[in-house]
């Protein structure tokens, strides 16, 4: 089972790379993306190899690998299967941030991106801190109370910026709240490595508190897990990776959501298993919905939000049917 | 027939966060190993704050906690959940797990962040589901097990985790008779093989034939202790329970027996509210 896991799922990261990298607007054939990969052959290719496709797909597969690490970090800290990365006010303050900055005419490249992530990481920042109770540890029902409001109040802040702001900023910030992985470039991928590297192995290392807390507070407690510090941290780690996804790639929504599911209906129960799957699940689905949303209708390009939520959520309503099923 | 304290509550004092009232108020008693020891009493009487206190959940007002004469505030949680395991009111997976998974979190305090697995954990986690008796359901989903089977895979969780104190928090909740007493044999025989069971439950019948030491709990003090025919007089318990009743002989083993009499006339139906 284990095994067949990896196989596939390692199969399916490669398979996704190389149609990432082979498909697009000039079509690449597999000798002439080897020689591209090895820097020689026809240069319009290795341009297109190694400036545009190569950084595309490695953004995706960074993108994906977070959210479906945060995602599943986010899940089990909850003990909640509809929790996701975003759900502690990081999409809304990301995209205040964002379209405050696009609003302000700030660099799309540096500025766009560090706006999102300052709005991320504050909003997370207050929902966190409005959810402590007496005793300074965090409620989750304040938690996701904090986090609906929080998110609300960005949305709101966002549509009164659409309906003031010239067109053409509220179409750049539309397009970037639907999330897309066209701007990226290797300095952008490398940023996002660091956090995903940092990030990800934490979320590895602790993940044994997360089958703990699976068994409640109590429970968890009773083996002799530190409930609150476990669990702040594993909101902390779950808000700082999907803010830098959301600053790398704006909102890409579902993946959070239905990898961690995806890893588990395959099998996969203890949670280091479970997080490193949802990295390479995480990685391969990103990979693959920018594939779909760049090669459907060319020259134009989907938003990538919307063609993960087109995959995912058919999977998702599928899942709901087997719990049905179950109960 | 009793050995040492295993755990022992010493003029312990918890008062929430903004309660008005202390929930636990000076109170202190042990208990032992190789012995049942029960606290019971009425709801809102400050039973399952003791657990809390023991797993750390809430703050100690006043007082301190040992186990196995060792003073809780000098042992990690780690060093606490290998020292006594506690079996919690209420516990339920997230996500599935496979009754063989669920036992082997019992050896969660042996292992660490860098190693997953401990030498000692095929042996122990056999001998828990033997002594269990849950050998039968290890492939099972525990969402799928029955009350009775669910509370035995419990108890073989904790045992797994290896110390000499078991703790449980109202264990036959939602039992039958026969799983109830399944239950309750079980935890004499843990505690005849040299086990502190320290068991918090409503079942003043079953405490009068299995408990050695009996703690009556009343609005967070100690209503009265000591073995079951001393704490489960008529009187007591009617102060302690404000309902009329009466203690009487079993036919079986000659234990206390409580029955609860029809309120009469002038006892108002409104139970006093918990605190």
């Amino acid at each position: 089972m284990r095994t067949r896991f990896w196989t596939i799922a390692f199969a399916s990261l490669a398979a996704a790379a190389v149609l990432g990298v082979v498909l697009g607007p000039v079509r690449l054939s597999p000798w002439s993306l080897w020689a591209a990969l090895a820097g020689h052959g026809d240069p319009v290719s290795v341009t297109i190899v190694q400036t545009i496709r190569l950084p595309r797909v490695a953004l995706a597969a960074l993108v994906g690998a977070a959210l479906g690490m945060s995602g599943a970090a986010m899940q089990g800290t909850l003990r909640n299967g509809l929790a996701e990365p975003y759900l502690l006010g990081v999409s809304g303050g990301a995209a205040v941030g964002a379209v405050a900055a696009i609003a302000l005419g700030w660099n799309a490249a540096v500025g766009v991106p560090l706006a999102a992530f300052v709005g991320a990481t504050g909003a997370a920042a207050l929902v966190l801190s409005l959810s402590r109770i007496a005793g300074g540890r965090a409620d989750v029902r304040l938690l996701l109370m904090a986090g609906v409001v929080v998110g609300a109040f960005a949305n709101a802040a966002i549509m009164v910026a659409y309906a003031t702001a010239p067109p053409e900023t509220v179409r750049g910030a539309l397009w970037w709240m639907m999330g897309s992985v066209d701007s990226a470039d290797w300095q952008r991928v490398s940023w996002l490595t660091v956090y995903v590297a940092v990030g990800g192995s934490a979320l590895v290392v602790w993940a044994r508190d997360l089958d703990a807390l699976a068994l409640g507070d109590d429970g968890a407690a009773a083996l002799g897990v530190d409930v609150e510090r476990a669990s702040r941290r594993a909101y902390l780690l779950a808000a700082l990776l999907a803010a830098a996804t959301v600053a790398a790639a704006g909102l890409v929504g579902f993946v959070g959501l239905v990898v961690p599911h995806m890893v588990r209906a395959a099998g996969l129960r203890r949670s280091r298993a479970l997080m490193c799957g949802a990295a390479v699940v995480g990685a391969t689905l990103v990979i693959a919905a920018d594939v779909v949303a760049r090669t459907v209708r060319p020259p134009a390009e989907l938003p990538l939000g919307a063609v993960t939520a087109l995959l995912g959520v058919p999977f998702f309503l599928w899942q709901l049917r087997r719990l049905a099923a179950r109960s | 027939m009793t050995g040492a304290a295993a755990v022992a509550f010493q003029d312990l004092r918890i008062r929430y966060p903004g309660a008005a009232t202390f929930a636990v108020d000076g109170v202190t008693f042990a208990a032992s190993s190789g012995a049942v020891t029960a606290v019971t009493g009425p709801n809102g009487s400050g039973k399952s704050t003791l657990v809390k206190a023991l797993l750390r959940r809430v703050p100690l007002t006043g007082g301190h906690i040992s186990i196995d004469g060792v003073p809780l505030a000098e042992l990690s949680p780690r060093d606490v959940a290998r020292r006594a395991a506690v079996v919690p009111q209420r516990e339920e997976p997230a996500f599935p797990m496979t009754v063989r998974e669920y036992i082997a979190l019992g050896r969660f305090p042996y292992a660490s962040v860098w190693r997953t697995s401990d030498p000692d954990a095929d042996r122990a986690i056999a001998a828990a589901v033997a002594r269990a008796g849950v050998g039968e359901f290890l492939d099972r989903q525990t969402d799928a097990l029955s009350g009775g089977e669910w509370q035995r895979v419990r108890v073989a969780r904790a045992l797994a985790q290896g110390g000499r104190v078991l703790v449980l928090d109202e264990p036959t909740t939602f039992l039958d008779v026969a799983h109830e007493m399944g239950v309750f044999e079980l935890l004499a025989d843990l505690a005849r093989h040299g086990m502190g069971v320290l068991l918090i439950t409503h079942q003043l019948n079953l405490v009068a034939r299995f408990a050695h030491h009996v703690v009556l709990l009343h609005r967070g003090t100690i209503a009265a202790q000591g073995p079951p025919d001393a704490v489960m007089t008529g009187a007591i318990l009617e102060r302690v329970y404000e309902w009329p009743l009466v203690v009487a002989r079993d036919p079986a083993v000659g234990a206390p027996m409580l029955i609860p009499l029809r309120a009469p006339a002038s006892v108002t139906l409104h139970r006093p509210t918990d605190t």
